[in-house]
């Protein structure tokens, strides 16, 4: 069949696809160490090593140790919505029903559409003026008719709008990923424990999100990770306003490298992201060592 | 003699679509929003007295045309479409020889490659896209489409590979041992016989792919600087502004166009995504 | 200890297309070892799970110890389940699952553990407590749901077919631990299987079920003996009872009932037939033989006679020899309904 002579074969069919992988991530990856480490900027020629200068300069700024606050914020309250209302909305969704296709459709608007273009969409909802939700509220009585809510122009509620706005991209995401996690359980096992005397609190906490947690390890560490790591929601809708009270690591990593011109210093704070990543992949790594050998 | 039990089921059915209702409203309302500002007359949209619900004057199309006869908006979606076309004739050609290869050829690397894909998706743009820049900048390709062209299969590779390997692995390989003992190389039995059979998963990756390029945002917007050579993604948020002031109409109705189809076709895909992502895990 | 009894149970699936359990009246007796046979797609598992409440009946009544329990959920029927695949919940080591209902009765610690040690010794798998279902064999993890079921002493027991996913060699030492488990215990047991020589051996009762319907509930050798239709009558019994059609009846006699004349007492009312085998298995203990009738009324039929190996009598294949059926042993059956009725003087 296939001998000593095609053995070159299966390598030379998965090789270009791994190099041109490798050549645009693992190259820009260890070029962003290279330029932290310098003193690069955009229309510079050379490279001079400076060791770690760049790094102190960054730590030194107040500006970053507020992203980098707020990066935890905007990550860690953005993932705990989702876990509950994916969890929340992948129990009412696993029985079918009539209809589940177009609710299905309606639900997976938010994540499917372009994140940038449903960003715009929530900006002129939550328009400093014409803020349908602020109309709702000032009908209701709620709020007063001249000093609405400045959803993206005050810090509090910007920060506030920022996360909802990404809970509301990831939603549809994790949800079905729970979805799957939750539909492979084997039907007689929760049979089973309703029958041992389980009532539907007991089955779910005790039994079925159990069962589930390897996927929804899973999809709390990609949740994560994506989120830590985006900058498109915060950029549209506020560009990091304002004052910088929305600013997370890697929007600044973009205005200060890529608008700033300072690829060094752009680069030295986007490393920041750089631990997480590894705990990430540490993460990853064992839970699949784990399910090796299981 | 149904009493409680029936009792039981119907309040949790009224739970249900309760949830769902809320789930469904919160999720959907800004395409709802997207839509009803399309059609509506300027004046009426800016009018703080008016209800913003119902339509206060007749609806009117003039946004529409605003957005196709001004603006740069069919540029940006041919840009995008082209951009497209190209990233998954790129991934295609790259991923599906990876595929088969891990998928037949290599033993207990299999997995291990599994797991690498994933990590590659641990790396994000943000990190990566300023020696990108640097890069694109070397080879001659800042301010072009071909920047992302070149850029984006880094990320659609990887899934599609591994959607693939999980598709051809579920093919028997009795297929291809009977094709090579009737005379045909292994490769040749790969173009003419698992190619073939693989459409279904070839259109999964496909339409996969596409949506990608049409979802990404940073390194649109970090490579390419001017208006005209911009994707939609790009484009829409942050160019269709008349200096500081944002036609909220026209830019409504791009976002409708940008999103729905996309939707539609996503949904009905959505099935093999899911199937490709338990495939891919079947060892 | 509890009776179940059901009343006109019917489940109706599709719009009432399909009849999966069509207006069965059953009464198990206190203590009794109840088994509901059939093949797949007979009902038996749907009034398995009807009984545990895990269906809803399309009509008719539930009662367990005298109540009806068609409203209330598995949790409140207080009954014990042991599933095809166990169920066992993978996360929880083996004290844990036999825990679990426990639990769920908010029974204090030191009575919980007191009474998984009591289920588990009871089962032989008291060394089993710290492991994980997936570190189990078959049989043991067998063992984990039944002391999982009988932990909480329920009043009934309800097992889906728990031997069939064991291999054949463990089945039939599994069996007979099962028998013996449950006349210790003595609950009221119902036991699904398709499996007839599983049924015979454990069953007090049998409850023979065909496309929904009940055929006939009766001891093993009630259901063996005197079969109710040609679907009891051919459905236990391997090889089945050969049944010959003839213009008026249906005439069924069983394979080990068609003896040489030699083997029958003497002065016993007899039918005399000529047997011409055309070939014989031997399988060690038994041997059967296949071939056809000849003469009067049955002549050119199909028939299987069986016989104990130790029978001195040897045939050679294609030769006609002297064989007789008890008078006893020949069941009549009506044509067009396959029930059974009295016997007729036979041409």
């Amino acid at each position: 069949m296939s001998g000593a002579r095609q053995r070159w074969l299966g390598p030379a069919m998965f090789l270009p696809a791994i190099l041109y992988v490798l050549a645009l991530v693992a190259v820009p990856f260890l070029l962003a160490f290279l330029y932290s480490l310098g003193d690069v900027k955009v229309g510079s020629q050379g490279y001079h090593f400076v060791g770690l200068r760049n790094f102190q300069s960054v730590l030194q700024s107040p500006t970053f140790l507020r992203a980098l606050s707020n990066s935890f914020v905007f990550t860690v309250s953005s993932q705990v919505l989702v876990l509950i209302g994916a969890t929340l909305l992948a129990l009412v969704l696993k029985d079918a029903f009539r209809g589940r296709r177009a609710i299905r459709f309606l639900i997976l608007l938010s994540w499917v559409a372009p994140v940038s273009i449903g960003s715009i969409g929530w900006k002129w909802i939550l328009d400093s003026l014409y803020s349908v939700i602020n109309w709702v509220l000032i009908q209701l009585h709620l709020v007063k008719e001249f000093s609405p809510p400045m959803w993206l122009g005050e810090p509090r509620l910007a920060m506030i709008s920022v996360i909802l706005v990404h809970t509301w991209h990831m939603l549809p995401f994790a949800t079905v990923i729970i979805l799957a996690g939750w539909t492979a359980i084997p039907k007689d096992i929760p049979e089973a424990a309703e029958v041992d005397g389980a009532g539907f609190f007991r089955r779910m906490f005790q039994i079925e999100i159990p069962m589930m947690l390897p996927i929804i390890n899973v999809a709390v560490l990609f949740g994560v990770v994506f989120t830590f790591t985006d900058m498109t929601v915060i950029y549209i809708l506020t560009r990091g306003g304002p004052y910088d009270t929305t600013q997370v690591v890697p929007s600044l990593a973009f205005f200060t490298g890529v608008l700033g011109g300072d690829l060094a210093e752009g680069a030295a704070i986007s490393i920041f992201l750089v631990p997480l990543l590894v705990v990430a992949a540490w993460l990853m790594l064992r839970s699949a060592h784990r399910a090796e050998v299981t | 003699m149904a009493g409680g039990l029936r009792a039981r089921s119907a309040a949790k059915r009224v739970l249900r679509w309760g949830t769902l209702a809320t789930f469904a409203v919160l999720l959907a309302f800004p395409f709802y929003w997207m839509l009803i500002t399309t059609f509506k007359r300027t004046g009426d949209l800016y009018d703080l007295k008016n209800n913003p619900f119902i339509f206060n004057e007749p609806p009117t199309l003039e946004h529409l045309r605003l957005l196709f006869q001004e603006t740069l908006f069919l540029r940006w979606l041919g840009n995008t479409a082209f951009a497209g076309l190209l990233v998954v004739a790129i991934t295609l050609l790259l991923s599906l020889p990876a595929a088969y290869a891990l998928a037949r050829l290599t033993g207990r690397w299999g997995s291990r490659l599994g797991i690498g894909i994933f990590l590659t998706y641990l790396i994000p743009p943000t990190l990566l896209f300023i020696p990108l820049s640097r890069i694109v900048a070397w080879l001659g390709l800042q301010d072009t489409l071909w920047s992302i062209i070149v850029v984006y299969p880094s990320f659609t590779i990887p899934f599609s590979t591994w959607l693939l390997m999980g598709f051809f692995k579920s093919i028997p390989p009795e297929l291809e041992d009977a094709a090579m003992v009737d005379g045909l190389t292994r490769f040749q039995a790969f173009l003419k016989l698992v190619v073939p059979i693989s459409v279904s998963g070839i259109l999964t990756v496909v339409i996969f792919s596409f949506t990608l390029v049409t979802q990404e945002f940073v390194y649109a917007l970090t490579f390419i600087s001017s208006a005209s050579h911009q994707t939609v993604g790009v484009g829409v948020p942050i160019f269709l502004v008349r200096g500081d002031v944002y036609y909220w109409g026209s830019l409504m109705a791009a976002c409708l166009i940008a999103s729905l189809p996309i939707g539609v076709v996503y949904n009905l895909f959505l099935d093999r995504f899911i199937a490709g992502f338990t495939f891919g895990s079947v060892k | 200890m509890a009776i179940v009894q059901t009343r006109a149970l019917t489940k109706l699936f599709r719009q009432g297309q399909v009849g999966a359990v069509v207006n069965v009246d059953l009464e198990s007796r206190e203590g009794e070892f109840l088994v509901l046979l059939g093949p797949s797609g007979s009902g038996k598992t749907t009034l398995l799970r009807m009984i545990a409440g895990l269906e809803e009946p399309t009509s008719g009544e539930i009662f367990i110890g005298g109540i009806v329990v068609n409203d209330l959920t598995p949790r409140q029927r207080r009954i014990a389940m042991v599933f095809q695949s166990y169920a066992l919940y993978p996360h929880l080591t083996v004290l844990g699952n036999i825990e679990f209902p426990l639990k769920a009765r908010r029974m204090p610690k030191p009575q919980r553990r007191e009474k998984v040690q009591w289920a588990a010794d009871l089962l032989g798998i008291g060394q089993l407590l710290a492991r994980k279902p997936r570190e189990l064999s078959g049989g043991e993890r067998q063992r984990v749901a039944l002391a999982r079921a009988i932990v909480r002493e329920p009043s009934l027991f309800l097992l889906d077919e728990p031997l069939s996913n064991l291999d054949a060699k463990l089945r039939a030492s599994a069996r007979e631990e099962l028998e013996q488990f449950q006349k210790r215990i003595g609950t009221t047991t119902i036991y699904v299987t398709h499996d007839q020589v599983e049924a015979m051996a454990m069953g007090d009762r049998i409850v023979v079920m065909n496309y929904g319907s009940v055929r006939q509930i009766g001891t093993p050798a009630e259901v063996y003996d005197d079969p109710a239709d040609t679907f009891v009558a051919t459905f236990l019994g391997s090889p089945p009872m050969n049944l010959i059609e003839l213009p008026d009846a249906i005439v069924g006699f069983r394979p080990e009932h068609l003896h040489v004349p030699g083997a029958l007492r003497p002065g016993e009312p007899a039918l005399l037939v000529r047997f011409r085998p055309s070939h014989e298995e031997y399988l060690g203990a038994e041997r059967i033989l296949y071939g056809r009738l000849e003469g009067g009324s049955f002549d050119g039929k199909k028939a299987v006679a069986r016989m104990s190996s130790t029978l001195a009598e040897r045939f050679t294949p294609d030769a006609a020899y002297d064989f007789a059926i008890a008078e006893k042993d020949v069941k009549f059956f009506d044509r067009e309904k396959g029930t059974r009725t009295s016997r007729r003087p036979v041409a």
